[in-house]
């Protein structure tokens, strides 16, 4: 057991465990956070997902001691009460039908479009391949990401006039 | 420990809806005996006691008796700030039914959907339907809501006549408000009638699905909230993290079990070496009886990495216990049949196979394909006060509850299984292991347990859609018309499981003979519907079994639609060989066989089945001709197939584009049209998320989806050696055209038909018939994986 100090969601919390134990049950079970889950424990599912540093991370399979950097949850996307526009279009669009994979489509759509803010379809497919759903939602999860895009791109235009 | 729990999300709205100025406590108080017992559901034992203090002088642990479904206190509460909170005994797998439950109890009731919450699936409160299965929810088991909520809406209609002094009929209801037609001003609130209070009126109903008061449903053209593409209430809790799921559950003092699984199907336990973990950190104890073995540590990771430790000697088998997949349709259709029915049969098929002009005759293999939940079984249990309380995902909960009260020996009355969302389950948790586990394992320590399943355990050991091998054999006269079709199956189903009986669970299984049945469940070999009007048809199939019928990875259990996919996709693909036997366009030969009858059931299947197909091919823009086309040049070829299927009075059909590389053999289904018409749709929009998940679903077993296994053990263990449907596979384009038409448009009770699983059956056979379109090769074996495909049209010289 070793100490160790996690800065989730812009809060630092202190552990006392195994340095090896994978962050999902730090976080799912330590910190009581319900938004990454296990799925496959293998990082293939993406159930897990959460962004460190920018970069969606499997937690499943990324040992605590190496979490070392700003930590984001589904829990964290909203600001002030605000969803996220990710999730306000995962709503828009009902996109989820079980939900459980949900976490990891919508933290890996947020790293993908913070990567790449207006996607081609081919990019969001490919970009998403590793979110998987056994409900397939897939359908509505690319629709909805391509809403998110389609609005940041108008948004954009409508400071790209303002800038003229 | 005074500490509440995490409780259900349903319960958790169902609290935040009073008022800021309520606490809990006078909620519970003021809200009836009935209602009290809601707030027993959102605590465990340990924490009973703090809440027998706050609620005085109501009993809230066990035992737990089962609500009174004649009581229509047991499925409509009114508050005192007129909102309703609904009572049903069904689980919302995540096709949005608890959505539609409301809306066709608001509608009944006569309130906004907003005032009202809903409450699933927890066998101590909501009245037993069974939970969920078959998509049945609308079909069959919202009847009884709608029944009980106008009983509601007729019992509160006469206290306000009562209270009034006029009849009923100078009364008018809306949004919970009843007011005197001759004065709106005059008017009373449902709340002010009788929130807070119990109604105690009796219903009717020999059967909980047979529940009725006086008064009858309102006609479908009186409906305001049906109808509605309302957003689930359940979303935004699952986009936001804030749900409470069932895995997220957690108690004082709950310790963490994982299970150790025969290396070998069939292996028996020699011996356990309990030293090779009892100095791992947070070990508490080994439980093992007869095969099963598990190890629970204090912390999550330390089960995971004990029961990784743990080092058990096995012993093989003394025969194996199943064939290999590569062997396994030569090994069914080999084997002796250990149950098979009479055929049906109409007419004389093989006197008019005799003298056909033209048989054909083909072989269709499904493999098994898995459940394999997106995360693994899971449970917990917490045995606190002589009772057990298990906080599980299981579709079946009430099943549960009685499996769970035998297994362990104790009464029914002090078990029960609290419903909380989880990872899509499509029929896996029929036989729900872990909850099981979690039970005899509380039990056992005398502690809150809970228990995963690992991703290699539950890909091997769940339970699985079972395999088919058919023979078709069909006939055609000189003309090109079909005289004579034989199907002809084997489903290798034996034991399958059924409604968490204890012997079908694996726990039970594993443990030794003394929790088993005395005989295996009979399995079932399913049989095309009678689709088309054929002169001459016969309709046979056989149960088979593999060596190895207990202690198997090999369980088989309803896979959304069980048999449908399978079936239908030998005789939907058969069907367009006949069509192409015949030089016929496959749309129109379909409609021919369809319209050679002018017979109609009660549900006018036939004429909503032409209406269906053909409603498929308008949105389609099918043009017609005779499959395949001619091969086309370059690595990618196009090609388009139909297959046409029901399921009871839902009826469906599916037309595919494909482009299959010929280099490669992949397979990219790129447009999806599915025509649907299930009757009355209670949400169009949740109805059109459940068929394009059920289409995808297909559509995953279509291209991926295959159980192997060797003859030691299944070699299928994960998302890499059992793959899956992923977004590169997405069709661009979905289409769903709800047809929905009733053929007498001014009767007042169009039924809903159910809906999710039919849009499973005919998709296998749309694919395959679409490849053909393309090369002008039909694949008759499943999934149509790369290799599958290349090697067969490198056969064909493709």
């Amino acid at each position: 057991m070793s100490s160790v100090t996690l800065n989730v969601n812009g809060t630092s919390h202190t552990v006392d465990v195994d340095p090896a134990t994978p962050l999902l049950y730090i976080l799912r079970n330590d910190l009581g956070l319900k938004g990454p889950r296990f799925g496959c424990g293998l990082g293939q599912c993406g159930a897990c997902t959460v962004i460190v540093d920018g970069v969606a991370t499997r937690s499943c399979v990324t040992q605590v001691s190496r979490a070392q950097g700003e930590i984001t949850t589904l829990e964290g996307l909203a600001t002030d009460g605000t969803l996220h526009p990710l999730q306000a279009a995962w709503i828009e669009e009902q996109v989820p039908q079980c939900g459980f994979c949900q976490n990891g489509q919508i933290m890996t759509a947020k790293a993908l479009l913070d990567r790449n803010p207006n996607p081609t379809d081919d990019e969001i497919r490919l970009g998403m391949n590793g979110a998987l759903c056994r409900c397939m939602t897939y359908y509505r999860v690319q629709a909805a990401i391509k809403r998110v895009a389609a609005d940041s791109a108008a948004s954009n235009s409508v400071t790209v006039e303002e800038v003229v | 420990m005074a500490t509440f729990t995490q409780v259900p999300k349903e319960i958790e709205q169902l609290l935040d809806l009073r008022a800021p100025t309520t606490t809990r406590r006078d909620f519970l108080r003021t809200s009836g005996l009935f209602v009290v017992s809601v707030g027993a559901a959102t605590v465990s034992g340990p924490f009973a006691a703090a809440v027998g203090a706050e609620v005085e002088g109501v009993q809230v642990t066990g035992p737990y008796p089962d609500p009174d479904f004649r009581q229509l206190d047991s499925w409509v509460v009114i508050h005192e700030d007129n909102t309703a909170t609904f009572y049903v005994g069904k689980t919302d797998l995540g096709q949005g039914t608890g959505t539609a439950f409301r809306q066709l109890m608001s509608e009944e009731l006569d309130i906004a959907y907003d005032q009202t919450t809903l409450v699933m699936g927890s066998t101590d409160v909501t009245p037993d339907q069974g939970g969920s299965g078959g998509s049945d929810a609308i079909q069959t088991d919202g009847w009884p809501m709608r029944r009980v909520s106008a009983e509601a809406r007729r019992v509160l209609l006469e206290m306000a006549s009562e209270r009034f002094g006029v009849p009923v009929s100078q009364l008018n209801v809306s949004e919970a408000v009843i007011s005197l037609k001759s004065d709106p001003s005059m008017s009373i609130t449902y709340g002010e009638l009788i929130g807070g209070r119990r109604f105690n009126v009796a219903l009717t109903g020999d059967r909980v699905n047979d529940t009725t008061g006086i008064a009858t449903v309102k006609p479908v053209q009186d409906h305001r909230i049906v109808g509605q593409s309302l957003n689930r209430y359940d979303v935004p809790a699952k986009v936001d993290g804030s749900l409470t799921w069932a895995v997220d559950v957690k108690l004082p003092a709950m310790v963490h079990a994982r299970n150790v699984k025969p290396p070998l199907a069939g292996a028996s336990v020699v011996s356990i070496d309990e030293a090779s973990v009892r100095d791992l950190p947070g070990f508490i104890q080994v439980v093992h009886k007869g095969n099963y073995v598990a190890v629970v540590c204090e912390r999550e990771e330390q089960a995971v990495n004990a029961a990784r430790q743990l080092e058990v000697e096995w012993e093989r088998p003394a025969t194996a216990p199943f064939p290999s997949s590569e062997n396994l349709f030569t090994y069914m259709r080999d084997a002796t049949p250990t149950s098979g029915n009479d055929p049906d049969v109409i007419g004389d098929p093989e006197a008019a196979l005799e003298s056909a002009a033209q048989v054909i005759e083909a072989d269709y293999d499904i493999p098994y394909q898995g459940h394999t939940s997106f995360a693994p079984a899971h449970a917990l249990a917490d045995p606190s006060d002589g009772c057990m309380t298990i906080y599980s995902n299981d579709m079946k909960s009430y099943g549960m509850r009685s499996g769970v009260a035998e297994f362990l020996g104790m009464p029914r009355e002090q078990v029960r299984v609290v419903w909380m969302e989880g990872p899509q389950a499509y029929g896996r948790t029929a036989a729900d292991d872990a909850g099981f586990e979690a039970a005899f394992l509380a039990k056992e320590l005398g502690r809150p347990v809970r228990v995963q399943w690992m991703r290699d355990e539950e890909t091997a050991w769940d339970t699985k859609g079972p395999a088919y091998a058919v023979t078709m054999r069909g006939g055609l006269d000189a003309q090109g018309r079909l005289v004579a079709l034989d199907f002809n199956a084997r489903a290798a189903d034996y034991n399958h499981v059924g409604y968490n009986e204890v012997g079908t669970i694996l726990i039970a299984q594993l443990m030794g003979t003394d929790t088993r049945q005395a005989t295996p469940n009979a399995g079932r070999a399913s049989r095309p519907f009678r689709m088309y009007s054929i002169p001459n048809e016969r309709h046979a199939s056989q149960v088979v079994g593999l060596p190895l019928v207990w202690e198997t990875p090999l369980r088989t259990g309803n896979l959304r639609d069980p048999d449908g996919p399978q079936v239908t996709f030998a005789y939907e693909s058969f069907i367009d060989e006949l069509a192409v036997a015949a030089n016929a366009d496959p749309v129109d030969f379909r409609l021919g066989l369809i319209e050679a009858s002018t017979e109609e059931d009660s549900g006018f299947k036939r004429a909503r089945s032409v209406a269906v197909v053909k409603a498929a091919a308008e949105a389609y823009g099918w043009d017609t001709r005779p499959s395949p086309k001619p091969l086309a040049s370059g690595a990618v070829l196009e090609g388009r197939g139909v297959a046409y299927s029901y399921r009871n009075q839902t009826v469906v059909a599916q037309i595919v584009d494909v482009e299959v590389n010929r280099e490669t053999g992949h397979v990219w289904v790129k447009r999806i049209v599915c025509s649907h018409d299930c009757g009355l749709i209670v949400n169009p929009e949740g109805l059109r998320r459940t068929l394009e998940g059920g289409i995808l679903h297909t559509l995953s077993r279509a291209l991926h989806e295959e159980v192997q296994f060797d003859e030691e053990k299944v070699t299928s263990l994960n998302w890499a050696s059992h793959p899956s449907l992923k977004h590169t596979d997405t069709p661009a384009t979905i289409d769903i055209v709800m047809v929905n038409g009733d053929p007498n448009p001014d009767r007042p009770d169009l039924p809903p038909y159910g809906a999710g699983e039919a849009v499973c059956k005919p998709l296998l056979a749309a694919v395959a018939n679409a490849i053909y379109d393309a090369t002008g090769v039909r694949i008759r074996r499943v999934p149509f994986r790369d290799a599958r495909v290349r090697a067969a049209l490198e056969t064909a010289g493709v």
